[in-house]
């Protein structure tokens, strides 16, 4: 497998215009109380089409992308969105990266965790943050914008990356014994 | 992982002086044109959704408005001549008050650039910061009213956080009856209760609620008096209930802010 130099470039850009169309455009529309997350939409293509480290890095600079233009506490959502992009390169160097279902469970799986997880973060650090607020009215518009979303954030990944270097097949985990 | 892990304990620790601050600021400031091409593509885009979704109420919320107009045209003429008048008073009694929304504050007129994706901090960025003398705590209106108040400041952004964060409270007053008490974020999102409100006091649906604008001894509050921040919508008390449980419906809508006026003390220029 042969390091092209211009790949992390590539992720780069893309996190970063995800990130800034994030801050300024789409978390300012508001459907039914939710919005899309393309930040975390573009990591889970990356950290699928590019595996786990690609994935890692990808989240710690969006993170630190959005907490920056938004003033927020730096490392909340690198935090969150490293492990995110970390998991879902490992389920794509495993088994998912080649299953067509695959980027919609990522991004259904990965919407929940990262909700739940910075929920915990935020309480952790301190905040006043209501439960219902963030688990009740705001998840379940928000795992349906992102799944509607999915499918063209992929696509759009996966050309920006491909011109790149081909996406590779996964590596199938077989059980032993 | 662990570098998030460093960030956040080395953030959360140090002063707003700080110099993971600082590079945080510098990085606000960097990324501040990006924001800006990315928000005037957008504007064509988010102009024409509105313009549409306007078309569909426009003709309910008409028929509504004038009837509305009629009303308010009649208040604001009596309105004008008491505020003529207590103008008058206070010049020869030489009273000596707080500072008055809006004649003794400059405005700071600047586009909303971001919202904070997340719902744990109801918070927007805008894009005017300490070069445009904001400081941290500086209200911010809309022609509606309150929006809430400047909470950390860049040279060339700030944070504001929205009167629908968890963290901010305000007091406030029922400019009709002068119940007096607390607005804070409500249960859903871009509602409002109002708390601490003795059940002595009246509070009846409809009533205007404004910020109070107190000061005791050498603490004020942060914002004068008379901004206008909604309508009780709802108000229900019980025998069990210390206070008067109620809602608050907010003048301003805090889903489609676009820009935002900030007010600067006009003392805070004087020597």
């Amino acid at each position: 497998m042969s390091f092209n130099v211009l790949e992390p470039v590539k992720v780069a850009l893309l996190v970063f215009v995800a990130a800034i169309l994030q801050v300024t455009i789409f978390s300012q529309i508001d459907i039914l109380g939710g919005y899309p997350d393309v930040v975390l939409l573009t990591l889970v293509a990356i950290a699928l089409l590019r595996g786990s480290i690609y994935g890692a890095g990808a989240g710690f600079f969006a993170g630190l992308i959005v907490d920056t233009a938004n003033l927020a506490t730096l490392g909340v959502t690198s935090l969150l969105l490293t492990i995110a992009g970390y998991w879902i390169g490992r389920y794509g160097e495993t088994t998912g990266r080649d299953r067509g279902h695959a980027p919609f469970v990522s991004v259904a799986v990965a919407t929940i965790l990262v909700q739940f997880g910075a929920l915990i973060l935020h309480y952790l650090l301190g905040d006043a943050v209501s439960a219902k607020a963030v688990l009740l009215d705001a998840l379940p518009p928000k795992v349906a914008l992102n799944l509607l979303l999915t499918l063209p954030v992929y696509a759009l990944t996966r050309w920006f990356l491909g011109l790149a270097r081909p996406v590779e097949a996964a590596t199938e985990v077989r059980l032993l014994g | 992982m662990l570098l998030s892990l460093v960030l956040i304990t080395v953030y959360f620790r140090e002063s707003a002086s700080g110099g993971l601050h600082g590079v945080q600021s510098t990085g606000a400031t960097v990324l501040r044109p990006f924001e800006v091409g990315a928000d005037r593509i957008a504007a064509p885009f988010r102009d024409t959704y509105g313009w549409f979704a306007g078309l569909i109420h426009a003709k309910s919320e008409n028929a509504r408005l004038r009837a509305q107009l009629d009303t308010l045209r009649a208040e604001a003429i009596q309105n004008a001549n008491a505020a003529q008048q207590v103008d008058e008073l206070r010049r020869q009694l030489k009273y000596v008050g707080l500072p008055r929304f809006p004649q003794d504050y400059n405005y700071v007129p600047t586009d909303v650039m971001s919202r904070s994706p997340s719902e744990f901090q109801q918070q927007v960025g805008i894009a005017a910061g300490s070069s445009s003398g904001i400081r941290v705590n500086d209200p911010v209106v809309t022609a509606d009213g309150l929006v809430g108040k400047v909470s950390k400041v860049a040279g060339h952004s700030a944070q504001v956080t929205l009167l629908t964060d968890a963290n901010l409270d305000v007091s406030a007053i029922d400019v009709h009856s002068q119940a007096t008490g607390l607005v804070s974020h409500g249960e859903g999102p871009s509602t409002l209760t109002l708390d601490r409100v003795q059940k002595s006091q009246v509070l009846r649906e409809g009533d205007t609620v404004v910020t109070q604008g107190w000061k005791v001894g050498p603490l004020s509050s942060l914002y004068p008096y008379g901004i206008p921040i909604g309508t009780v919508s709802g108000a229900t008390n019980s025998e069990v209930d210390l206070y008067w449980n109620a809602q608050v419906a907010p003048f301003v809508h805090f889903d489609s802010l676009h820009s935002v006026l900030v007010l600067v003390p006009k003392r805070r220029n004087q020597p």
